[in-house]
């Protein structure tokens, strides 16, 4: 499976119309639930996602990418609640939908997993898929994995792999505080901090640990006073979306000069936030970022943006659809149960050319992760900047997709 | 450094609350869409200064929601006035919605870029090694000179004796020869360019989002009730109170293991309800003041400076 470019030459073209013609013969239509936040506190995220996934069904399904296999988004609004997602998980499978795509948020995720599972043994023949392209508590894929989960992003362990391994080398680093977000996600974060760090960098302090509630601060102001009485010089946060937007803008505000290591600084809105007050002191570990080596994927990044005017950032949107075609491709059948089974396992190229497998043991992808560091534009390094504030993303470290693999203690259910 | 923190949100608070608390005592209209106005300021005041600087927004922007909010009580809150209080509440309520969705339509569903002026950009003063904005100290005073000027016309001014006449005895100040409708438009129109104000200094200082009406929405109506419905010294009292109790908490890591232990119980995570004891004061922080709601309705009803009974 290879990245499907816009063919530019006639002549493939024609061979292309032809080749879509022929798959046009046996068609399949697939429709993918996406359940997710599309309004209330984290809505602008929800809504940019669901973009990324409009855009990838475009680009990696039906006729542009000469498949016979068309991927049809339907968006349905959960407002973040794991109840409502619930009740719409059920509209989905009553709707006769079977696949389910979801991400912002561990604690949705997680009640939609347990349901899932409920739901696929009592309904034989009508299973439901979960493509989960954001939630990333490790527990999806240890103790609580399931045969019917995919999850396309890297898990917090795997991330915290990436940016301790960077951390390691940074002398400076002496007083670390760890801040998040109150709930499964943000937890994690600071439970696989604190343990990984205690292994490679057992120099370093933990000199603070705290949780918040989601969604509820506005001023994060005397959390920054808090940093800096406890002569913190680095922090390392899950937070996304506003409650990082607000945390950076804090810091700036109160002169904080310690630095952040962050899991979502690329996502919409932020990289406004940390404007160039953040330049050289906000880093970011994710499996990919615009100024990341890239094979073909700079055309979907540039694409995007003269589309909807916003920075695409999820390429786990877009490897959850190529999974999705390349899945129904291969069981020859939108069955879920069948194309489930053929996703496990199934290898492709990735966003930098490397090669990345949805792990059959786990239902975890393997796939490379970048450290980067937000920094000037302009340059081989920094080609682009994000949402116009003329400082973008620098690689620091890249870690290969064995390096970051992480062991799994699931014990997964046999695949029907 | 934490009090500087307290007070300053505590104002601002103050500012948001200050034009529910004065419609509400001026007209018993609850105004649900208060919060949108603050948004619809911050929007504004976004849009303005993008077209020419931050302190024509800082001008304009209340006085454009003024004129809204004053076509709104006209148009529409003057002719469900006669059907009631819930018709009033209802339509405030459905209001809050439009304003949402508009903005949305407008500018769309993600933060706008909505910045601090370069002048009052930076740190003022240092204080154990941290620095203290100077546009917090300008919030501060901004919302000083607000509480003053609200003071003054109420009771220094011949529109403010009117106002007051208004709202003990409407027919006898009608009879004697005011425009009592008049009045309301202009109280109503009044409150929501405080709001907008709000918004206007309160958006650059966070976040300017669809989301940020309902963020404050909750929270505003936790400093009215607690300061007493329609009390503007006790929305005062109560907005810094919650300011102050806010930045402290956050600060504080007690929690029932530490206090337990001081007692010489030791706590484990294999002891029953360990979750709970765990709780650090800091993590609750931000959802004291519903507490603080809640204990004020039981113990006190009509609040701290409250006169109402009802």
């Amino acid at each position: 499976m290879k990245f499907n470019v816009k063919p530019a030459a006639l002549a493939v073209a024609a061979v292309a119309a032809v080749v879509a013609l022929s798959g046009a013969a046996h068609a399949q239509n697939v429709k993918v639930a996406f359940i997710e936040g599309l309004s209330g506190p984290f809505g602008g995220v929800g809504q940019n996602q669901l973009k990324h996934f409009q855009y990838a069904a475009e680009r990696f399904s039906g006729k542009q990418a000469n498949s016979g296999v068309t991927v049809e988004i339907v968006p349905m609004d959960s407002k973040g609640s794991p109840q409502e997602a619930l009740a719409l998980l059920k509209k989905a499978s009553d709707e006769g939908i079977h696949f389910v795509a979801q991400g912002n948020g561990s604690n949705v995720a997680g009640v939609l997993i347990d349901a899932i599972n409920k739901f696929n043994e009592r309904n034989p023949g009508k299973e439901v898929v979960f493509l989960n392209y954001a939630a990333i508590d490790p527990d999806f894929t240890n103790s609580k994995c399931s045969p019917w989960h995919f999850r396309f992003d890297g898990g917090v362990d795997m991330k915290l792999e990436a940016l301790t391994n960077y951390m390691k080398d940074e002398k400076g680093i002496k007083n670390v505080y760890i801040l998040g977000q109150n709930y499964s996600f943000g937890q994690q974060v600071s439970k696989y901090t604190k343990e990984m760090l205690a292994k490679k960098r057992p120099d370093v302090k933990i000199v603070g640990d705290e949780l918040h509630p989601m969604g509820q601060v506005k001023d994060f102001s005397p959390y920054i006073a808090k940093m800096q009485a406890a002569n913190a010089d680095t922090v390392v946060t899950g937070n996304w979306g506003a409650d990082l937007a607000l945390l950076i803008r804090a810091a700036n505000a109160a002169g904080f000069k310690g630095k952040f290591y962050t899991f979502y600084a690329g996502v919409i809105g932020t990289p406004t936030a940390i404007g160039a007050a953040g330049a050289d002191r906000v880093y970011m570990v994710s499996y990919w970022h615009p100024n990341s080596a890239q094979s073909q994927i700079e055309s979907l990044y540039t694409g995007f943006k003269q589309r909807f005017n916003e920075e695409f950032y999820t390429v786990a949107a877009v490897n959850a659809v190529r999974y999705l075609v390349a899945g129904v491709e291969k069981a020859k059948s939108t069955n879920a149960a069948a194309v489930a089974k053929a996703m496990a396992g199934m290898k492709m190229k990735g966003a930098s050319g490397e090669d990345i497998e949805m792990r059959a043991s786990d239902g975890a992808l393997q796939q490379g992760m970048y450290v980067a560091e937000w920094t000037k534009a302009g340059g081989p390094a920094v080609k682009f900047d994000q949402e116009n504030t003329g400082f973008g993303f620098k690689t620091v470290r890249y870690l290969m997709p064995e390096q970051a693999a992480m062991p799994t203690t699931c014990k997964m259910p046999k695949r029907p | 450094m934490s009090t500087l923190n307290g007070v300053s949100y505590g104002l601002l608070l103050f500012m948001l609350s200050a034009g529910l608390t004065l419609i509400f005592s001026m007209m018993g209209v609850l105004n649900f869409a208060h919060a949108s106005f603050y948004m619809l300021g911050a929007y504004f005041a976004y849009q303005v200064s993008s077209w020419t600087n931050f302190w024509v927004a800082f001008v304009v922007a209340p006085l454009l929601v003024a004129v809204l909010g004053g076509l709104f009580e006209r148009a529409v809150l003057r002719k469900t006035h006669r059907f009631g209080h819930v018709a009033e509440l209802l339509v405030t309520f459905g209001l809050s919605f439009v304003i949402l969705e508009l903005v949305q339509l407008v500018w769309g569903r993600t933060a706008v870029d909505y910045r601090v002026p370069a002048a009052l950009d930076g740190a003022l003063f240092q204080l154990y090694n941290a620095n203290f904005p100077t546009y917090r100290a300008f919030m501060m005073v901004v919302a000083i000179a607000m509480l003053l000027a609200l003071f003054l016309v109420l009771r220094k001014t011949r529109i403010g004796l009117v106002i007051q006449a208004a709202l003990t005895h409407p027919e006898t100040t009608e009879a004697l020869g005011h425009n009592v409708p008049r009045v309301f438009a202009l109280v109503f129109a009044g409150g929501c360019a405080l709001a907008a104000l709000a918004g206007v200094i309160g958006g650059n200082a966070f976040i300017t989002e669809p989301g940020m009406a309902q963020a404050v929405g909750a929270i505003i109506f936790v400093v009215v009730v607690v300061g007493g419905m329609g009390s503007l010294a006790g929305a005062l009292i109560a907005s810094l109170l919650i300011g102050l109790m806010q930045t402290f908490a956050i600060g504080l890591d007690w929690s029932f293991i530490g206090a337990l232990k001081s007692v010489g119980v030791e706590v484990t995570p294999e002891s029953f309800g360990y979750p709970l004891w765990k709780l650090k004061l800091s993590q609750v922080a931000p959802i004291l003041p519903y507490l603080l709601l809640v204990v004020m309705l039981i113990v006190r009803p009509k609040g701290i400076l409250g006169t109402r009974d009802d």
